[in-house]
């Protein structure tokens, strides 16, 4: 048995799921997501294998002249299927539950089957063509899920995905035929051998191309527009899919052609993609914060988790131009880590945010409140995902926004000023977004599980299935699990770390996390334990010092002025208020407002306020964008007059222009 | 004695506010309460049953706790008096930052919790206070960090010879801006009242009572006297012990009482010499610091000390 029969197997089961839901009985339904949930454990085998045995390529399966699908599978490759299965398995899980009594279910376990199919195939593709494949079967599929519920939201928010993604395919092809044409190959293993020998100038168009085409999908300013239109429409077991995986491929693709292809490079790149993550980062958490819609909110999130992830790897790509491997491995490390933190943890949000969604049947925040007592577990499960986002110790945020920090503040190390200079103010953007970050969860957290209820949508709630709880559960323990013993993780992404750069990241012999030259160290694990200790101190001295106590249950307080009702509670959307007047600049909101009198300007008959947000990049690239393409086509229209003599027209001309120009 | 120093800062850290509220009612041409109160004011408090509002939830009651061991777990980290440390391999600047933002987020979820304007408002406040002066606060770190090498707050203290250079300045002022702003003092937030208008923390703490409440002042308290430390480890580490012999461990006592008290003057005469400002000018304040702290570190790159 050995590792290819195990991936096999893998994919059969993916297959089988496939079909299985085609079949009209409905206990079947289940089975998809069993037959999903078995070949993402399988795949999980077989890439933690993979990850600490030499790499593997298949045999190339031709399927033109040119064109053959092969697959390999290196520790980068293996990494990722790791990632991919731990969220696929919970993911999985909670399907089970989350999709009884849906519409179109055998639709549904289709679709999520053939996607995390095609996810692993991007991973472990070997060559362009079954990269491509993989990734166009990606698109399509989570396409057909985003609109998937049928509305005009689902359609329009479809139509910008579709959109999007083939802009970014379009770029991705593009860097695939330069490297093709100047490497005289279309494997990555013999690309990466030649493409030493590449001009520099080739080498920064690909490097662009990369940026662009990969960074769409991944979800960079300015090319996110796509992820808050489309995640919160799609079904709930499917955007963590979204998020948490489909954007890692993307970062998989990023990391596979600039640092493992095209190797290393000049130091503008680091800098230019540190630059990236920092305003994704800065940008994404900015406009996620003023998002009263819980999907929404989590989307815009996932685009600052990107940004976080990309100043890791360009911290990376920095210290490898000056030759510092072993810095460039450290950032690399963190870099990963917080990828895989990010899907574990958005994954668990999005799961938490779909539930809500299900029992109360809606997204905004500003109608529900005090979920907590209705939902317990979903409100605990989801409070540790906002816990381990906001980086708080010992969760396995913090982990790896201290892995980034470290790596960003050893800049200072590094010869070149530009770089020392970058690197602390990447550190210093990446405090701000940790401190928003922060806040927009208690906002979330609060509005939604805490206080009174804001309407019947909270009081008919109840709180969701068993298997929806156990696949959030599943994702919190490895958050947990990852935070405090952070050895596992580095143990998973050491060997991809060493494929890329060559060096070692490890913990020290007593299990601490080390920068590199011991400048700084982190341990989780005794953190914990004294947490846990001074808890257990705390909680007999307080006994002590204070005797037996009771508690007695009161109304909050009201300054005297009895009533308080749920209306007079903070607001979602007063909560992030300070925040909109502060960075005004940036949000540029425009308000509506709309005040009626009985008798000017003493008794107001009522008042009707109205505030928007839209994104600055919206209007002042997109809608400019949009209106010159829409205005060339309405000129390239008048060539499809409909009228047959002209079509029969340009016949005679093309074939009188061919005539004259063929001999 | 290195496993223990942190207990100076769990028991001492109460005198410590005594001792500011005295000076800033002498200042303020006052009596004031002895600096003993907060002693009597904890044990009072512990002695009290609760009444919790009803609309909370669990949050509300695991808040205290995971405050107070938080902060306990934050001086865990700071040296002290030794600069010898059994701790201080657990974190470093970074993970001290970010203890004190998990006592922030629990925080400001019981300020919601409870469904009350008032909590909601300082919660809302709270966080966006720290927005403002965390960026402000990392790069002052980050500054000294780089002098001295390490985020290693024990090693960073160890560099005794604290070179007084232009870089070290700046950031010294930035940080005392985000000292008086993560403390709530005057004038970022006034301690001592309970209007609406000018309580951050208070409005976060206001359903609290008994021992919930002991638990959140003493954290309060002992938040204080971490920063105080952080500041004098950072950037008057003059007279700190290398070792732990319990012999030479005397001087340095005392010259860390000595630095408590003047960071406590420091403390009352700004908060007696300066009114509260608006909640919107704070930006302007905080963003100044920023700028200083910018310029610290681009001193240091530039100049090279």
């Amino acid at each position: 048995m050995n590792v290819a029969s195990i991936f096999l197997i893998g994919i059969l089961c993916f297959l089988f799921g496939a079909v299985a839901s085609q079949l009209p009985l409905s206990k079947v339904r289940n089975f998809s997501y069993l037959f999903s949930l078995t070949g993402a454990l399988l795949f999980l085998a077989a890439g933690g294998y993979l990850l600490f045995t030499p790499a593997f390529t298949t045999e190339a399966i031709p399927v033109s002249s040119v064109f053959s699908f092969a697959f390999h599978a290196d520790a980068l490759s293996a990494f990722f299927v790791v990632l991919i299965s731990l969220v696929a398995i919970s993911v999985s899980l909670y399907s089970i539950g989350f999709t009884r009594g849906i519409k179109n279910a055998g639709l549904m376990g289709f679709l999520y089957n053939i996607l995390i199919l095609s996810m692993y195939g991007v991973v472990l593709s070997a060559n362009v063509y079954t990269f491509l494949v993989s990734w166009e079967t990606m698109a399509v599929a989570s396409y057909f899920l985003v609109v998937f519920e049928r509305n005009e939201e689902t359609a329009k928010a479809g139509l910008f995905t579709v959109v999007m993604t083939h802009i970014g395919t379009a770029f991705i092809i593009g860097l695939f035929l330069v490297l093709a044409r100047y490497t005289g190959s279309m494997d990555f293993v013999s690309m990466r051998a030649a493409a030493a020998g590449l001009p520099q100038g080739v080498k920064s168009l690909v490097f662009i191309f990369a940026v662009i085409g990969f960074g769409t999908k991944a979800g960079i300013i300015p090319l996110h527009t796509w992820i808050p239109r489309a995640y919160p429409v799609a079904p709930s077991n499917i955007t963590p899919l979204m998020s948490g995986v489909m954007i890692k491929t993307a970062v998989y693709g990023f990391l596979r052609i600039v640092l493992d292809v095209l190797g290393t490079g000049p130091e503008w790149w680091g800098i230019a993609v540190i630059a990236v993550g920092a305003v994704s980062a800065v940008l994404g958490i900015l406009y996620a914060i003023m998002e009263n819609d819980l999907k929404v909110f989590l989307a815009y999130s996932s685009v600052e988790n990107v940004g976080i992830i990309l100043l890791g790897i360009g911290a990376s790509m920095m210290f490898r131009s000056s030759g510092m491997l072993v810095l460039s491995g450290f950032a690399l490390a963190a870099a990963f880590y917080h990828a895989l933190n990010h899907a574990l943890f958005k994954g668990l949000l999005f799961l938490g945010a779909g539930s809500v969604v299900n029992a109360t049947q809606t997204r905004n925040m500003e109608k529900l409140g005090g979920l907590l007592k209705v939902m317990p577990y979903t409100g605990f499960l989801f409070l540790l995902g906002a816990l381990a986002i906001s980086a708080l110790p010992p969760l396995n945020g913090f982990v790896s926004e201290w892995l980034t920090y470290q790596s960003l503040l050893l800049g200072y190390r590094s010869p070149s000023v530009v770089a020392q200079i970058v690197s602390p103010l990447g550190g210093a953007a990446l405090a701000l977004t940790g401190a928003i970050v922060a806040a927009g969860f208690v906002k979330t957290f609060g509005a939604t599980f805490l206080g009174m209820a804001r309407s019947e949508h909270v009081t008919s709630a109840k709180e969701s299935s068993t298997s929806m709880v156990l696949g959030m559960a599943l994702l919190a323990l490895f958050c947990i699990l990852f935070g405090v013993f952070p050895g596992i993780p580095v143990a998973l992404l050491a060997p991809a770390v060493f494929t890329i750069t060559g060096s070692y990241v490890e913990l020290d012999q007593h299990g601490v996390l080390m920068t590199p030259g011991a400048s700084a160290s982190l341990s989780t694990t005794a953190l914990a334990v004294a947490m846990a200790m001074i808890f257990i101190a705390a909680f007999i001295f307080v006994r002590l010092a204070g005797g037996r106590r009771k508690t007695v249950y009161a109304d909050s307080w009201d300054c005297g002025i009895p009533g308080l009702t749920p209306r007079m509670q903070y607001t979602a959307t007063a909560f992030t208020k300070p925040l909109r007047i502060i960075y005004k600049r940036i949000y540029l909101p425009s308000r509506d407002l709309k005040v009626s009198y009985l008798i000017k300007p003493f008794f107001v008959k009522s008042i009707r306020y109205g505030g928007e947000i839209t994104p600055f990049f919206e209007r002042y690239v997109y809608e400019p964008v949009t209106l010159f393409i829409h205005a060339i086509a309405s000129k390239v229209k008048l060539l499809q007059s409909g009228s047959l003599q002209l079509y029969l027209a340009y016949i005679l001309l093309t074939l009188i222009l061919l005539l004259i120009f063929g001999t | 004695m290195d496993y223990f120093q942190f207990l100076i800062i769990v028991f001492f850290s109460p005198l410590v506010n005594g001792v500011i509220k005295k000076l800033k009612a002498n200042m303020q041409g006052r009596k004031g309460p002895g600096i003993l109160q907060p002693y009597y004011d904890l044990m009072r408090l512990f002695k009290k049953d609760m009444v919790v509002s009803s609309v909370t939830s669990w949050v509300f009651k695991a808040t205290p706790y995971v405050v107070f061991i938080s902060t306990i777990a934050a001086a865990m980290i700071v040296p002290v008096v030794t600069v010898k440390q059994a701790y201080g391999v657990m974190g470093d600047v970074i993970a001290l930052i970010y203890i004190f933002a998990l006592s922030r987020f629990f925080m400001a979820l019981a300020g919601l919790d409870a469904g009350t304007v008032f909590g909601g408002e300082g919660s809302s406040r709270e966080m966006t206070v720290a927005i403002l002066v965390e960026p402000m606060m990392m790069l002052a770190l980050f500054a000294a960090a780089i002098a001295a090498g390490s985020t290693n707050i024990a090693v960073i203290a160890g560099k005794h010879g604290a070179v007084y250079s232009p870089s070290h300045l700046l950031s010294l002022a930035a940080f005392m801006v985000a000292i008086i702003a993560e403390t709530g003092r005057v004038p970022v937030d006034n301690p001592d009242t309970h209007l609406e208008l000018t309580m951050i923390h208070e409005g976060m703490i206001l359903e609290y009572s008994g021992r919930y409440l002991a638990l959140m002042e003493w954290a309060h308290y002992m938040k204080q006297m971490v920063l105080f430390t952080l500041a004098v480890d950072i950037f008057f580490p003059a007279g700190i012990a290398d070792d732990v012999a319990f012999a030479g461990l005397i001087l340095p006592l005392g010259i860390y009482a000595l630095k408590m008290l003047g960071m406590a003057v420091l403390m009352a005469a700004v908060e007696s010499t300066r009114a509260k400002v608006r909640f919107f000018q704070l930006p302007s304040i905080l963003g100044g610091a920023f700028v200083l702290a910018f310029l610290s570190l681009v001193t240091h790159i530039m100049m090279g000390k």
